[in-house]
């Protein structure tokens, strides 16, 4: 399964909304809820769930939820 | 979903999980009736709202409605001391000091001598003094304060113990804390301390959140920091538990008391297994001690239950415990019973048994019981128990708090709903599989250990030698059963027996056993459908059945009776009794609840 698909459920969980979509442009401004507390929440599942680790600094340069897919193709590749 | 092995809030618990889920779980939760108001305040030296997010959901799993204030971003000081208005305004019934080493503002330099160091741990005690006491003379509640986890130290070892050690600066100032704690029936300390030991320092903190987001804890730590002062505000308010009701078998003791007799359980120091028991025995006299009540809660003959107690290397005796039952009602109703007896509600119960098939359903059809997930390991059990926090104690402000009575065991007890509506119900839902069959050259070993040891649950306990259980398999005039059974918890085993001899038109039951394990399973019907089928088979018109007593087998005095033979003849004391069920009018199955691989007589 693609990584999009995979977050799927990590959005629906953290946001409470199983009817939620996110797509690769989808970002903090454009999905409801996702402020910052649901932010850490979302990055601490992600990470939990693909056993990866974001480095400092690495979250706040990303734009969407595609950017943010790239970047843990990246790790998954790597790991 | 009934075939979740825990509740998500119970001890013990997934902190990622539940943050993931925060959302749901609070939303649930926060539609149940009868939870008791409670208004905390956290004063925190960082970002507190993961933690108020998890200790919301665990008080609300306990029975609260907590509502909830926090500071500003590491103003813990000003809001208790300068700028307290909007605390005032609150009026909390606790308030929780959530601090930590980051927060400390006078760790001496790493040169420092003896008295740059106690100058030092003057001067933070006098920091937390004065928060104390503003707290005190403005809201007079109780005050919760985070002593401090052992440091990263740069002197590595030499800091345990030299002034300027980090860590011997920090263990000093949790002495100090405990002293002043002791003196302040108004302050309590929350043991961080042996919290984050017991996480482990690397599970415990975080830097990357910590830089990121200012949060000190990884989320499986703030978990169970939250979990932990949830259980201790249950205790300051009066809601701990009061009452632990144990199993027997395989709980107090190694052992089927009833199979293998007082004399064969696992108890005392010869064995390590009897060694576990005799800890755990040991481990709930000590709660005894302190006033917690024991009570049991065993399927067993109460005359033979009793009999482990008079165990020589028994710990506990029948005097320790306020409530004694020993019968073959679901455990769910015999706990239920021992709650009234005690007169004390439910949610005062903590219930540990071995047996997942037990503690499923008492947790379903009583969730107010708290039924930790011990596992079948006896030695785990005392570490489970107390991390799980049920008996927490401060023996401190519960009188200051009393006025808000927080008693609502009534409101609880009628708005809780049993997950399972009905016994069926519950049965349905253990999934069971059973595989019936005649005596297999694989299997006469378990066969001739289960004919030789079972006593409570066997019809005439007739003993058979292996040699003997082989002939009957090559017996034509011999039916031999057989049964396996497995539900969602796993493979129950071998567990039944039956042997019946075929003479003219009727089929003598001569064996039928089954372990009490599986007992009120539908187990024992589901070997009749299979007996009844072959005896069919075999042009037999009637089953005759016996029933021998022993000492032990007064369980199945109305076997017979219950699967609807009639009685033809009984012995004026009942000792022996013989029974007849007419094949002739139509059979019809017995067996409602477990899934049958009937493996045709070959």
């Amino acid at each position: 399964m693609n990584i999009l698909e995979r977050v799927q459920p990590i959005f629906q969980d953290v946001l409470d909304d199983p009817s939620l979509r996110v797509e690769r442009a989808s970002s903090a401004e454009s999905v409801e809820g996702w402020d910052s507390l649901a932010h850490i929440n979302l990055i601490a599942s992600i990470e939990k769930e693909f056993g990866i680790q974001f480095a400092l600094g690495e979250l706040s340069e990303l734009k969407n939820v595609g950017e943010m897919i790239d970047l843990m193709e990246r790790k998954l590749i790597r790991k | 979903m009934a075939s979740t092995p825990r509740t998500q809030l119970g001890y013990p618990f997934d902190g990622g999980s539940i943050l993931r889920r925060a959302k749901r779980l609070r939303r649930e939760s926060a539609e149940r009736t009868g939870l008791v108001p409670l208004r905390i305040a956290i004063l925190g030296g960082w970002t507190t709202q993961e933690t108020a997010t998890l200790l919301e959901l665990f008080l609300l799993d306990q029975g609260f409605r907590p509502e909830i204030h926090q500071s500003e971003y590491n103003k813990f000081f000003e809001d208790a001391v300068l700028d307290s208005g909007a605390l005032e305004a609150f009026r909390p019934q606790i308030v929780y000091l959530h601090v930590g080493v980051a927060n400390l503002q006078h760790t001496p330099p790493v040169s420092a001598n003896k008295a740059e160091f106690e100058a030092a741990l003057a001067a933070e005690l006098a920091r937390f003094e004065e928060i104390w006491s503003s707290l005190h003379s403005k809201l007079g509640c109780t005050i919760i304060q985070n002593n401090f986890e052992l440091p990263l130290d740069p002197l590595g070892n030499h800091g345990a113990s030299a002034y300027g050690g980090r860590r011997h600066f920090v263990s000093r100032l949790n002495v100090e804390l405990a002293e002043r704690a002791r003196l302040d029936k108004r302050l309590l300390v929350h043991d961080v301390c042996t919290l984050a030991a017991r996480i482990g320092a690397d599970r415990w903190f975080d830097p990357h959140r910590w830089f990121a987001y200012k949060i000190w804890l990884t989320p499986d730590a703030d978990a169970a920091l939250a979990y932990s002062l949830a259980t201790q505000m249950s205790a300051i308010v009066g809601r701990a538990r009061k009452c632990l009701v144990l199993d027997l078998d395989n709980t107090l003791w190694g052992g089927v008391i009833g199979d293998e007799g007082v004399e064969k359980i696992r108890l005392g120091r010869e064995t390590p297994e009897a060694e576990a028991f005799t800890a755990f025995q040991e481990f709930c006299l000590s709660l005894q001690k302190r006033g917690i009540l024991l009570a049991v809660c065993s399927k067993n003959d109460e005359a033979i239950a009793r009999q482990g107690f008079a165990h020589p290397d028994s710990v506990l005796a029948l005097e320790h415990f306020s409530a004694f039952r020993a019968n073959w009602e679901p455990k769910s109703e015999t706990i239920e019973s021992i709650a009234e007896e005690l007169n004390i509600g439910l949610e005062s119960l903590v219930f540990v048994d071995d047996n997942p098939a037990e503690r499923e359903i008492v947790r379903a059809q009583l969730p107010m019981v708290a039924v930790p997930e011990v596992g079948s390991d006896v030695s785990r059990f005392p570490e489970i128990l107390v991390a799980a926090g049920y008996f927490e104690t401060t023996g401190l402000s519960a009188e200051d708090l009393s006025r808000s009575s927080m008693y609502a065991a009534e409101a609880a007890r009628s708005h809780s709903q049993a997950k399972y509506s009905s016994y069926g119900e519950y049965l349905r839902d253990l999934d069971m599989k059973a595989e019936i069959a005649s005596f297999s050259a694989t299997y006469l070993d378990r066969i001739t250990q289960l004919i030789n040891k079972t006593n409570q649950f066997n019809l005439t306990t007739r003993r058979y030698t292996h040699a003997e259980v082989a002939a009957c398999i090559t017996d034509e005039r011999t039916i031999t059963l057989y049964g396996r059974l497995t539900d969602k918890f796993g493979d129950n085993g071998l567990i039944s027996v039956v042997i019946g001899r075929i003479r003219n038109s009727s089929v003598d039951i001569e064996l039928w056993l089954m372990s009490c394990r599986v007992l009120k399973r539908d187990m024992e019907r589901a070997m009749l459908d299979a007996l009844v089928e072959r005896a069919l088979a075999a042009g037999a018109e009637q089953l005759h059945g016996v029933y021998l007593r022993s000492e032990k087998n007064a369980l199945v005095a109305d076997h017979y009776r219950q699967l609807g033979f009639d009685c033809v003849e009984r012995t004026e004391d009942g000792g022996r009794s013989a029974w007849v069920l007419n094949l002739s009018d139509h059979y019809e199955k017995k067996n409602r609840y477990i899934a049958v691989n009937e493996i045709p007589a070959s």
